[in-house]
């Protein structure tokens, strides 16, 4: 469980962003990679332990979920991965490793008031 | 009354605080051309008898030294001394997994000379999700299993077998035993990690490890060549 480091290290960058800005945060949004290696649920709830306290609470945390896309050499596109237990081109099969996204854990946003 | 809410465009790396320690030692270690390899696997699975079988081998040809992370205890670091490594024990507390400030703090502690260094080992805490996402600055990530796992854990643990560099199934020694079934687990971790090599080896019987040590020498070789020490 990793999920509270991750949810403390969200509550100091909004908490920096907010000081160079002021106001109020209602929302942080977070793009989340399949790939990232962090549960979305328990993310969740470390975010509201890791809000307690500090500016940052009672906020809510607005995920963008990113799929894995690899890149398939044999169609020369890019392709949605349907599972991360199958690392294959969805439409010709090869296998590939190439990962052109899925392993974001980013904040993108603030819904500042 | 209070203002309209209004969206903020930030773009900031959660871990950016991690990565960037992780890029920093990644710069230290090449500019010492030292070669860091560092080791996942579930708890139980052999690290640190597959990490005392690897330093004990190659300390007859190079200069070795580990860092291991654990919850609680000195004990493996007092195991992998046997060996006659430097070894330097990092206790985490509760953390699952180490974090790039660890290492940089452990490296200082100890006092080092890297550049009298060939290969560093950084044995992770015993765990198949959390040390996914964080960078510690080594060359190579190398993922192990025990053959009494089970053939699937590749499947159930995507994230870090696709994080790893390579793979090395060990206690082969008890293969038959456990009816392992070697192509099962070849063909699981090649569909979460396709291409990935995997070594099979026994860290009791030293079966299989003389490929592994030649792959380490190889690589430690090719990083040389691209850096002038």
């Amino acid at each position: 469980m990793h999920e509270l480091s991750i949810a403390m290290s969200i509550v100091d960058l909004a908490t920096e962003e907010l000081e160079r800005r002021g106001g109020r945060i209602n929302a942080v949004h977070l793009k989340l990679g399949a790939l990232s290696g962090v549960v979305k649920e328990a993310l969740l709830s470390s975010y509201e332990m890791a809000c307690e306290d500090t500016p940052l609470q009672g906020s809510r945390l607005v995920f963008e979920e990113i799929p894995v896309v690899i890149f398939c050499a044999q169609c020369q596109a890019q392709r949605t991965l349907s599972s991360v237990q199958w690392f294959c081109c969805s439409e010709c099969g090869t296998p590939t490793s190439e990962v052109v996204q899925g392993k974001e854990l980013e904040v993108t946003a603030l819904e500042i008031q | 009354m209070n203002p309209e809410p209004r969206l903020i465009e930030v773009r900031k790396n959660v871990l950016k605080q991690n990565d960037m320690v992780a890029r920093a030692l990644r710069e230290r270690f090449r500019a010492a051309g030292v070669f860091v390899v560092s080791l996942v696997s579930s708890p139980g699975s052999g690290k640190t008898a597959f990490l005392e079988k690897t330093l004990t081998l190659l300390r007859q040809n190079f200069r070795v030294a580990a860092l291991v992370g654990d919850l609680a205890t000195e004990n493996d670091a007092v195991r992998l001394a046997r060996s006659q490594a430097p070894v330097k024990q990092i206790t985490t507390g509760t953390l699952c997994h180490l974090e790039a400030a660890m290492v940089a703090k452990a490296l200082e502690e100890e006092k080092w000379d890297l550049n009298q260094l060939d290969f560093l080992f950084v044995e992770n805490v015993g765990n198949l999700v959390c040390p996914s996402s964080y960078d510690l600055g080594e060359d190579l990530r190398l993922v192990l299993i025990s053959v009494t796992e089970g053939e699937d854990k590749p499947l159930k643990y995507p994230t870090i077998f696709n994080s790893a560099d390579v793979a090395v199934v060990t206690k082969t020694d008890l293969a038959d035993a456990v009816e392992f079934n070697w192509d099962a687990a070849y063909g699981n971790i090649q569909a979460v990690r396709p291409g990935m090599q995997v070594f099979r080896l026994s860290s009791k019987t030293g079966e299989g490890m003389e490929d592994y040590l030649q792959f380490l020498s190889a690589r430690l070789a090719k990083l040389r060549s691209t850096v002038s020490v």
